[in-house]
């Protein structure tokens, strides 16, 4: 299996605090890898780390390296807002910006200038079709995004993420703010993505990383405690902590 | 420390473990009866055994039905899930173990009023050896004691010998008097039953081990 993504120890700091610790993974293409882990473990760090996103906090220091394809992105002559548009990002809530829905996905193609006229239109179609939202906002996509609910306002971000062509997509805990319904729609979408796309999640819930990941990996106090199958961390997680996690008997 | 929202789990299960124990003694008893019942030609301790099958059986039922809303209902992980799986699977070996102490009783009520072909040595032996082994399947269970439940394999071997030596023996009475063909039969059965049992307390020993360990192995 091909290896996309790779952290070689990489630490964050937020001023003095020291967030993520030596952390070493290899996140294989196009598969699915669940982060999971209690709060306050560093989980949306690392996330942020993958992309770059991390220097847009104040204070936030990076050492080690993130390799996208064996290059680390952190490297002086990559530019950052590159990286962020190969590595793009769904956040907990949903963020449309405050325009319409086709504008909303049409931003980033254009500021990006992959597209303009038909071929952006035929783009938008296309990135709200892999969203699985092209049926449900068809007919009105110039009313305002916030109109819609809150799961199809994250399908929407997913939309505009995929618009701009990325090679991973980050999602930080994307369905926390959800119904079990929206949840359902957004991991089946996760699940199709998973044929053309290498997805890394954070999430809270243990369930949903056993439904959706092929990997998961297990992080405490900025630590990468386990990292295996999905499978194995569920059913037979060789560390104990791991274990006491899982069994949600962490304390 | 135990987080409060999981104690009930932990509760749960010690609880399935229990009742999985007590379906045990239930079945190594049945098996006891049984065994016994032939060799002492007591046709009203057969009938009971095979009356108080129904008790195992319900009980199953009744373990399987936990086992179902635990996973529905506390979604369990990890172990607490490895020891859910494994409960579910110890009770259908032990509900065999409940039906072949039955065929066993039955044997004795088929039998009633003859004399038996030869005299019972083996077979006592084998069900002792069997309902040994299975009594230890089960405290290795209750202790999660992967080492107890490894020493099985060895003593299904010595279970499996005596089974071949009672089928020999009894082959050598069906040759000299035909006659006796469909007695010595049964207690050909019985025998294959009793080696039955002690392979269900092999395979109890194994998900002991994957219960404790998370690991698949064979143990004979």
């Amino acid at each position: 299996m091909k290896v996309k993504l790779q952290t070689k120890n990489l630490n964050v700091w937020y001023g003095n605090a020291q967030v993520v610790r030596d952390f070493t993974i290899k996140i294989p293409e196009k598969r699915i890898t669940a982060i999971i882990g209690p709060s306050g473990c560093g989980k949306s760090t690392f996330l942020k780390s993958l992309n770059r996103m991390v220097e847009l906090v104040p204070g936030a220091r990076v050492s080690g390296e993130v390799l996208l394809d064996g290059k680390n992105i952190y490297d002086q002559d990559v530019d950052d807002t590159e990286i962020r548009w190969k590595i793009g990002m769904v956040f907990q809530k949903p963020n449309p910006f405050p325009k319409s829905i086709y504008e909303n996905v049409a931003y980033g193609p254009r500021i990006h200038g992959i597209a303009e006229g038909e071929r952006l239109k035929h783009l938008v179609e296309e990135s709200l079709k892999k969203a699985a939202l092209w049926e449900e906002v068809k007919d009105r996509l110039n009313i305002s995004a916030f109109e819609l609910s809150g799961g199809q306002q994250q399908r929407l971000c997913i939309a505009r993420t995929l618009a701009v062509n990325p090679e991973v997509i980050l999602m930080d805990e994307p369905c926390s703010a959800l119904d079990p319904i929206a949840t359902t729609k957004i991991e089946d979408l996760i699940f199709d993505l998973k044929r053309n796309y290498t997805i890394v999640i954070v999430t809270h819930n243990l369930q949903q990383a056993a439904r959706v990941s092929d990997y998961t990996a297990f992080m405490y106090l900025g630590k990468l405690i386990e990292y295996g199958r999905t499978e194995e961390i569920f059913e037979r997680p060789k560390n104990k902590q791991t274990q006491d996690y899982v069994m949600g008997r962490f304390g | 420390m135990k987080l409060e929202t999981r104690r009930k789990l932990s509760e749960e299960l010690e609880d399935l473990k229990s009742k999985t124990i007590k379906m045990s003694s239930l079945a190594a008893a049945a098996v006891e009866r049984a065994v016994r019942s032939l060799a002492r030609r007591n046709v009203g301790l057969a009938k009971r055994v095979i009356k108080e099958d129904d008790k195992i059986d319900a009980l199953e039922l009744e373990i399987e039905n936990k086992c179902m809303h635990l996973i529905a209902l506390q979604q369990p992980m990890a172990k607490d899930l490895r020891i859910i799986g494994s409960c579910l699977k110890i009770i259908t070996d032990l509900e065999r173990v409940g039906d072949r102490a039955a065929d066993i009783a039955n044997i004795t009520v088929e039998l009633a009023g003859r004399p038996l072909v030869k005299p019972l040595v083996d077979i006592p032996r084998m069900a002792e050896l069997a309902v040994g082994m299975l009594r230890d399947a089960m405290r290795a269970f209750k202790e999660e004691n992967s080492l107890l439940a490894w020493g099985l394999g060895e003593r299904d071997d010595e279970v499996d010998r005596l089974a071949h030596q009672v089928t020999r023996e009894l082959f050598s009475y069906l040759v000299e008097d035909p006659r006796k063909t469909s007695d010595a039969f049964r207690l050909m059965l019985v025998a294959s039953f009793l080696e039955r049992i002690a392979d269900h307390a092999t395979n109890i020993g194994e998900r002991v081990i994957y219960m404790e360990r998370g690991e698949r192995v064979k143990i004979n």
